[in-house]
């Protein structure tokens, strides 16, 4: 076990787990922000991610010891009403079917268009192709994140 | 309008309270369970009266609808509440949604199957509303001395011809104390304005917020995280655990062994699970735990033989080369047209087993003492867990609570709660509250998994290529797919299905559209085959076939509406203009009945790079009223998304018991660059009472698909899935 400091939404956290510990569990355990999801644990499905310094980060395979003093936003950071252009894009398109992916879809969307605000659509399949949905979103999530890009 | 006696259900409707006046102040944890948005809270009434078990109308008029039923992305936790408020008659955004816990005094099917939340509540769901909008008017008429007759609602608001008007919060304390009606009068369809207006999801702003309403969300104070070890592979059991390298591990609390159905239990269909006996750690944090999992020394043993995929392959193969000792439908003589036909035509189709693969992997809290237990967490069966829960710990029925959380996918995984079971069990023997976790691997690795399928087509043509015989031999693991009764039974005058089952000892279960998942593909296949055959248009052969099971059926046991199924591919042709060319564009068509709904299918698909590439889908649906169109809409595309992904990429395949596949480096599904397909739906709009959504759009999207890939490279792909086979 080891005490780390790390900041998380503009936040300082003092957590004590072991070195090894993910930023997924990190969290989910100890700091109590639920909104970043856990799928499966291998960087495979994108539901845990996260931005680190504003790169999508996927948050199950990064241990803290390696965060150091690097910026960890969440879901729960990304904006203060809600009202981030993909948040509210995904609201208006109606995106989620049972939502559990959807945290990670919005982090990496949001990421992909602060690096790159005017994507083609396949730039955005690209993009996109980390994130798993099982219920079959992805129409709806090409289409939330081009009138992201056009009212962000 | 339609005047219906609450007698049904009418134990939904008397009041749950007891409270003096009817009127109850609710407290910060009904606050907590639905969290309202914040324009939601500003808007809070000072107090609530609790009509029925489906709404509560606050002081200042906003209402609470209860949902039902479990949501597990169906969007019921929507639609189901839209109905309530149609009959109640009050306006959208003056409506809070409240997730019901499982309460079966109160609700009647609180279950996520089938399709069938929509369709078995809609009439529960209306006279919900109905049964309070008529208790509000009669409150009304007693306070303003007026008959009933004189009095009118619209938006929540009760007014009579003198002018005279009240909101419901104003007449909801008076209201409670009115006798529930005997009889109620439901709208006319043509007059609802809630049903059949596109209504976003209810928890889609806290989702994009990232708010905890999730099962593996769920917190309770002092509560512990659990995790399961299972056995490597069906066919296996727990012999002995060597623990003392895990319990000396930092966060470890305990390290038991748990049966889940023990001796004497009586098993519910629910109870499938291959794995009863395991190991589960304790521990203070998932990963800690999840560390001393793998410091546990155990040892299996062999209880009967791990099957590989070639021996249930061939065993499949082996079963339908022999006949049924009786068939399941047999019209006509179909021996006799084979006979006599001047060309057969035959086929086999097959595929793999799936795994469900919920996004959010099984996982259930439970907080068990010597007197009760409390349980919370993603459950497609609520009753069925909480009577196994009961058994199994030993506890009467009504000492076991669930709360139903938000569920990040089911599929039908969650029909089966062994994990809920598990998780009493592991709280009651460390005396404390407890969260079970399944990793993606725990998950994937002990699935009730989509059985593996085999299934072989005949058809028998005479000299004028006319269809006179078909025959269908079914085999699955544990279950045939094909229903005997179904199309196109009914269409064909000597027919015949024969059904064969392989037993195995890897658990499977229902997966989204069970056995149609496949058999519409199978079947939709080789009547495109035939159709080539006999060289005839594959809509239009469609078609014939429906004209003669609507002129003139054979047999009377089938089980579909001809005119309906015939309909939505009249609808599709027309939609997607079938019969013209479009150059580069080759054409599949495929229709399927299951859930009590209709679809029909033209997939478009282009050739890129020399692989055919799918362009469009085009949906033409029969589901009777569409309570939300939005939701509805998604759904279709969702189920076309999963159909086309797992048709093309998904399997899971065994090595003596031991899935090869247990995360997604090696299960592949489909991901946003191959679902980028444009979809367009359409409804037939009948008026008929609601049918399935959930389900009915998945199964014939798969032979839609192949059967336009056989137009454009002139190969038939008769494996699933496709990438493997084509």
């Amino acid at each position: 076990m080891a005490q780390y400091e790390i900041k998380i939404n503009g936040k300082a956290h003092q957590v004590d787990v072991a070195p090894d510990t993910p930023i997924l569990w990190v969290l989910r355990d100890h700091v109590k922000l639920l909104g970043t999801k856990f799928g499966c644990g291998i960087g495979q499905c994108g539901a845990c991610t996260i931005h680190v310094d504003g790169v999508a980060t996927r948050s199950c395979s990064l241990p803290i010891s390696s965060v150091g003093e690097s910026s960890i936003i969440t879901i729960e950071g990304l904006s203060e009403n809600n009202d981030h252009p993909v948040q509210k894009a995904w609201v208006e398109h109606d995106v989620p079917q049972c939502g559990y992916c959807q945290a990670g879809q919005i982090m990496n969307a949001a990421a992909f268009l602060d690096q790159n605000p005017h994507p083609s659509d396949s730039e955005i399949d690209k993009a996109m192709n980390g994130n798993i949905c099982r219920c079959g979103t992805y129409v709806r999530v090409k289409k939330a994140i081009k009138t992201a890009a056009e009212q962000g | 309008m339609t005047f219906i006696k609450t007698k049904y259900n009418r134990r939904s409707f008397l009041k749950a309270s007891t409270a003096a006046g009817g009127g109850m102040l609710l407290g910060f944890n009904w606050l907590v369970s639905c969290s309202p948005t914040a324009e939601q809270l500003l808007q809070m009434p000072e107090e609530w009266f609790d009509v029925n078990a489906f709404l509560k109308i606050g002081n200042n008029g906003v209402v609470t609808i209860m949902s039902p039923n479990p949501e597990i992305g169906q969007n019921v936790k929507t639609s189901m509440p839209m109905i309530v408020a149609e009959e109640l008659d009050v306006e959208w955004k003056n409506v809070i949604v409240e997730q019901a816990n499982y309460d079966i005094k109160k609700y009647e099917r609180q279950l996520a199957g089938g399709s069938d939340s929509i369709r078995k509540g809609w009439q529960s769901l209306r006279m919900a509303g109905a049964t309070a909008r008529r208790m509000l008017l009669e409150a009304a008429a007693k306070e303003w001395s007026v008959p009933v007759s004189e009095l009118t609602t619209e938006a929540g608001v009760i007014k009579h011809s003198s002018g005279k008007s009240a909101g419901y919060g104003e007449m909801a304390s008076a209201a409670v104390q009115i006798t529930v009606p005997e009889e109620v009068q439901l709208k006319d369809p043509k007059d609802f304005k809630i049903i059949g207006t596109p209504t976003k999801n209810v928890d889609g702003q806290k989702i994009s917020k990232g708010e905890p309403l999730f099962g593996l969300d769920y917190q309770s104070e002092g509560m512990l995280t659990a995790m399961i070890v299972h056995p490597p592979a069906f066919g296996m059991r727990l012999k002995s655990v060597n623990d003392s390298a895990a319990r000396a591990m930092s966060g470890i609390k305990d390290i038991i062994t748990i049966d889940c159905l023990p001796d004497g239990t009586e098993k519910l269909w629910s109870d499938v699970n291959a794995f009863p006996e395991l190991v589960a750690v304790v521990g203070d944090s998932t990963w800690e735990v999840m560390k001393a999992k793998k410091a546990l020394e155990i040892e299996w043993e062999v209880v009967s033989e791990g099957e590989s995929t070639t021996d249930y392959k061939d065993a499949l193969s082996k079963l339908l080369e022999g006949s049924a000792d009786e068939p399941a439908r047999k019209d006509g003589n179909p021996e006799e047209a084979f006979k006599n036909a001047a060309k057969v035509i035959e086929q086999t189709y097959s595929a793999p087993f799936l795994a469900h693969n919920t996004m959010e992997p099984m996982n259930f809290f439970a907080d068990v003492t010597k007197e009760k237990a409390e349980l919370a967490g993603p459950i497609q069966t609520p009753e069925y867990l909480s009577k196994t829960v009961a058994s199994v710990l030993g506890l009467p029925e009504d000492k076991v609570s669930i709360a139903m959380t938000r569920m990040g996918g089911g599929f039908g995984r969650r029909l089966y709660g062994n994990f809920g079971v598990e998780a009493a069990l592991i709280s009651q023997k460390i005396n404390a509250p407890v969260k079970l976790i399944y990793s993606r691997e725990d998950d994937m690795t002990q699935g009730t998994y989509r059985p593996a399928y085999e299934v072989k087509y005949r058809a028998a043509l005479d000299e004028e290529n006319n269809l006179i015989g078909f025959q269908i031999r079914g085999a699955g693991v544990n279950g045939s797919p094909v229903f005997a009764n179904r199309f196109p039974a009914g269409a064909i005058d000597n027919y015949m299905v024969e059904n064969f089952n392989l037993e195995s000892n890897i658990s499977t279960g229902a997966w989204r559209a069970p056995s149609s998942n496949f058999i519409a593909y199978a079947e939709q296949s080789f009547l495109d085959e035939i159709a080539e055959a006999i060289g005839k248009d594959p809509l239009d052969f469609r078609l014939e076939l429906f004209e003669k099971a609507i002129s003139n059926p054979v047999g009377e046991k089938n089980d579909y509406d001809a005119k309906r199924y015939a309909g939505v591919l009249k609808l599709i042709k027309e939609k997607a203009q079938w019969g013209t060319k479009k150059a580069g564009v080759s054409r599949g068509v495929s229709a399927y009945f299951c859930h009590n709904s209709y679809v029909a299918q033209v997939v478009d698909v282009v050739m890129k790079d020399g692989e055919p590439v799918i362009q469009k889908v085009w949906c033409a649906v029969d589901c009777g009223i569409v309570i939300n169109p939005e939701g509805a809409l998604n759904q279709i595309e969702g189920g076309i998304i999963d159909g086309i992904g797992h048709a093309m990429y998904s399997g899971l395949t065994f090595n003596k018991g031991k899935s090869d596949q247990n995360n997604f480096n090696k299960y592949r599904l489909i991901r946003h660059q191959e679902a980028q397909m444009e979809i367009e739906s359409f409804f037939v709009d009948n008026g008929m009472d609601p049918t399935g959504l959930g389900e009915p759009s998945l199964p014939p999207v798969a032979a839609a698909v192949s059967n336009a890939f056989y137009a454009a490279t002139g190969k038939r792909v008769t494996s699933q899935p496709f990438v493997e086979n084509m």
